[in-house]
C-alpha cells in the first residue's frame, strides 16, 4: 500500500506520540511492517545502513514489500531472492565498481521476477523531501529530457510565474522508514555525526518511523547538543539499541564498512550463483543467529575493532 | 628514490591514467566540481595537487571540500574516505541542490555507454522492456550532467561503450542535437568534452555532435574510429595531447598508494 501525501497528513493527525520510552527489541520494531508496505531505509550504498532491522526485516518472513533507498547496496540483493520485496525503488543498485554488476539484480530484473524503479539521485530526494514538506510534488529541472522521466512518467509543470517548463516529481510518503542513528534517547530524539543521506526526509515523509542507535544517551546528552539532533522525539514510533547496527556498512566516525564481507558475499555469488549464493548467505549470516548481537559475536571483537580503529583515524 | 630505481620499477603509463591525466589538465584553480568516484576524483584530487590547490571537490555523498587521504581512495562516494579532511558535510538532496542552483563549475562523469550527442545511458543494455543486461542505474549522473555548468565525460574508449545511439538516455546531454537540450528545459549547463585514452572531444557548437579534437600519443585518426561505432566528426586542426609528465604520475600514483616516481614511458599505439 503506498499513500497519498494528503492521507499521511490526515494519518499524522490522528497518529499521537506521546514522550514514552519508545525502546523495543528490533523484532518488535519490524511488526510496524505489514505485508505489501512501502518501506524507505535510510542511510545509502554502504554507509549508515539499519542492517540489524534489515536482517530482522529477512527473518520476519514479510511479502511483497517495496523497497526504497538513495543507493542500493546488496541488501537489495536480499530482499529479492528471500521474496521479502517485489519492487525496489532507488537511483542505483550495487556495492561497489569493484565488486561489478550484482548478478541478483541482473536476473531478477531481466527476467521480469522483480521491479526496478529507477529515479535520478535528486530525483528520488526530491520525492522524500516532498512527502517531509507535506505537499504532492516538487518542482526541478532534473531528469528533464532523459527517459528516466519517459518511463517513470513523471509529468511536467509550467512554473505560474515565469512559464518555465518543470518536471513535477511525486511525493512519497513511505508507510514504515527505517533509519540507523549514532546516538539516541529513549523518547527517540535522534543525533547524528557526518553526512545525513536522505534520512531527515525520509523519516519525515514516512507514516511510521522505527530508529536504531549505536548508543541510547540519557535526555541529557541530547540537550548538549541540541543541533546535532536531526529528528524529534515526535517523529519516530519506536528506537532500538543497536551497537554496531549498520556492520558490515559504515557508521561516520564510528567503523568503516567490511570490504572482506562484501568480497565474501561476491564470491559466494559466482560460486553458487545468484540464487544460492543469497540462500546461503542467508542460511549463514542472517537466518543462523537469533539475533544481531549473536551474528555480531561471531564476527568477533576484535575484528569489529579493526574498523573502529580505521574509522577514528579518518574522522579525528 | 635513486634514478637506478626509478628506471628499475618505470611503468607504463596505463590507459587509465593517461585519460584521468588529460581530464585533470582541463580543471582551473578556485572553481568548484562536482566529482563521480573513479576517475573523475582521481584527477579532480591531481589537479589540486598541481594547477589548481583551490579547486573545490564535491561528492554526491553529501561532502564538500574533501581533500582524500593518499592510498585510501574511496570506492563510494558515501563513506569516510570520501569525506576525509572536507569543510562541510551534509545530505545528498541538499548538495544536488547546490548543482540546481548553478554553485557548480565542473560536473566530471564516467560512462558506460555514450552517444555521438553525448548522452549517457548507465541503464540498460539492449530494450528497456526486456533489457539484455540491467545496469546499476543513474546514481547521480543524471543530476549531475543536468544541472552542473561544465560537463567533462572521463570513460575508457571501446567501440562497445561509443555508439551512434544509446539504448536508454538515462543522463541527457545533447539529446537529439541543435537545441534539443534546451527545449528539454535543460538552458544550463553544457557537455564541454569527453576524454578517453585514445582522444579528447568537443561538440560542434551548431549540430551539438561530438567530435574529435587532440589525439593521445602515439594514437592515430584511425584508431579512433576503429574503436568508435559511429563515424567520427574530425575537426580541422587536431591537437597532439602531451604525454603525463613525471610529475603528474608521480602525483597520480601516489593517490592510488603506490609510492614510486616513474619517467613516463610512452610507446606508439601502446593505449590500444
Amino acid at each position: 500500500m503506498k499513500v497519498s501525501t494528503f492521507e499521511a497528513r490526515l494519518d499524522l493527525e490522528q497518529h499521537h506520540r506521546p514522550m514514552v520510552d519508545k525502546r523495543v527489541s528490533a523484532n518488535a520494531a519490524v511488526a510496524l511492517v505489514n505485508d505489501g508496505d512501502f518501506v524507505a531505509i535510510g542511510g545509502s550504498c554502504f554507509s549508515r545502513t539499519p542492517m540489524a532491522l534489515v536482517f530482522e526485516l529477512l527473518r520476519s518472513g514479510r511479502r511483497r514489500l517495496t523497497i526504497s533507498r538513495p543507493l542500493s547496496c546488496y541488501e537489495a540483493d536480499l530482499f529479492f531472492v528471500t521474496g521479502t520485496a517485489e519492487r525496489l525503488v532507488t537511483s542505483w543498485v550495487g556495492i561497489g565498481l569493484r565488486w561489478g554488476l550484482s548478478p541478483v539484480i541482473r536476473r531478477y530484473v531481466e527476467e521480469d521476477l522483480a521491479v526496478y524503479e529507477e529515479w535520478s539521485h535528486l530525483g528520488l530526494g526530491l520525492r522524500f523531501k516532498a512527502g517531509a514538506m507535506g505537499v504532492p510534488f516538487l518542482p526541478t529541472m532534473t531528469m528533464l529530457g532523459s527517459d528516466l522521466a519517459l518511463r517513470e512518467e513523471v509529468e511536467h509543470v509550467h512554473c505560474p510565474y515565469t512559464g518555465q517548463d518543470l518536471l513535477a516529481v511525486p511525493a512519497l510518503n513511505p508507510d514504515v522508514t527505517l533509519l540507523h542513528v549514532h546516538r539516541a534517547d529513549m523518547y527517540g530524539n535522534a543525533q547524528i555525526d557526518g553526512y545525513s543521506h536522505m534520512d531527515v526526509d525520509m523519516a519525515k515523509a514516512a507514516r511510521r518511523v522505527v530508529i536504531s542507535a549505536e548508543r541510547i544517551v540519557a535526555p541529557e546528552e541530547i540537550l548538549r547538543a541540541p543541533a546535532q539532533t536531526i529528528l524529534p522525539h515526535f517523529a519516530v514510533d519506536a528506537v532500538v539499541e543497536a551497537p554496531f547496527g549498520a556492520y558490515p556498512h559504515e557508521v561516520y566516525g564510528r567503523y568503516e564498512a567490511d570490504m572482506d564481507h562484501f568480497d565474501n558475499y561476491v564470491a559466494l555469488l559466482r560460486e553458487y550463483g545468484p540464487d544460492e549464493g543469497v540462500r546461503r548467505y542467508m542460511q549463514d549470516t542472517v537466518m543462523a543467529f537469533p539475533d544481531f548481537d549473536a551474528f555480531l559475536e561471531s564476527v568477533g571483537t576484535e575484528r569489529l575493532g579493526e574498523f573502529t580503529r580505521s574509522a577514528q583515524e579518518l574522522t579525528s | 628514490m635513486t634514478n637506478s630505481q626509478v628506471g628499475a620499477v618505470a611503468p607504463r603509463v596505463t590507459p587509465e591514467e593517461m585519460m584521468t591525466v588529460t581530464a585533470s589538465r582541463l580543471l582551473a584553480d578556485n572553481r568548484v566540481i562536482f566529482a563521480g568516484v573513479g576517475n573523475s576524483l582521481v584527477a579532480a584530487a591531481l589537479a589540486r595537487r598541481r594547477q589548481a590547490p583551490n579547486l573545490t571537490i564535491v561528492l554526491e555523498g553529501g561532502i564538500i571540500g574533501t581533500h582524500l587521504r593518499p592510498g585510501q581512495l574511496p570506492v563510494s562516494t558515501n563513506e569516510m574516505r570520501a569525506a576525509y579532511g572536507a569543510t562541510m558535510l551534509t545530505d545528498i538532496s541538499d548538495i544536488f541542490l547546490y548543482a540546481q542552483r548553478g554553485f557548480f563549475d565542473y560536473g566530471f562523469l564516467g560512462a558506460a555507454q555514450v552517444d555521438r550527442y553525448g548522452n549517457i545511458n548507465t541503464s540498460f543494455i539492449g530494450d528497456p522492456d526486456a533489457p539484455k543486461v540491467r545496469l546499476p542505474g543513474s546514481g547521480g549522473a543524471n543530476d549531475i550532467i543536468s544541472l552542473c555548468n561544465e560537463i567533462v565525460i572521463v570513460t575508457a574508449h571501446e567501440r562497445r561503450r561509443f555508439v551512434e545511439k544509446v539504448d536508454f538516455i538515462t543522463s541527457p546531454g545533447y539529446l537529439s542535437g541543435g537545441t534539443s537540450r534546451e527545449e528539454a528545459g535543460l538552458p544550463f549547463g553544457r557537455v564541454s568534452h569527453v576524454v578517453t585514452d585514445l582522444a579528447m572531444f568537443d561538440f560542434e557548437p551548431e549540430t551539438r555532435l561530438m567530435r574529435l579534437r587532440a589525439l593521445q600519443p602515439g594514437v592515430r585518426v584511425e584508431d579512433v574510429q576503429e574503436a568508435t561505432g559511429f563515424e567520427l566528426l574530425v575537426a580541422e586542426e587536431i591537437e597532439s595531447l602531451e604525454a603525463p609528465t613525471a610529475v603528474e604520475l608521480g602525483i597520480l600514483r601516489e593517490l592510488q598508494g603506490g609510492e614510486f616516481e616513474a619517467e613516463p614511458v610512452i610507446e606508439k599505439g601502446m593505449t590500444r
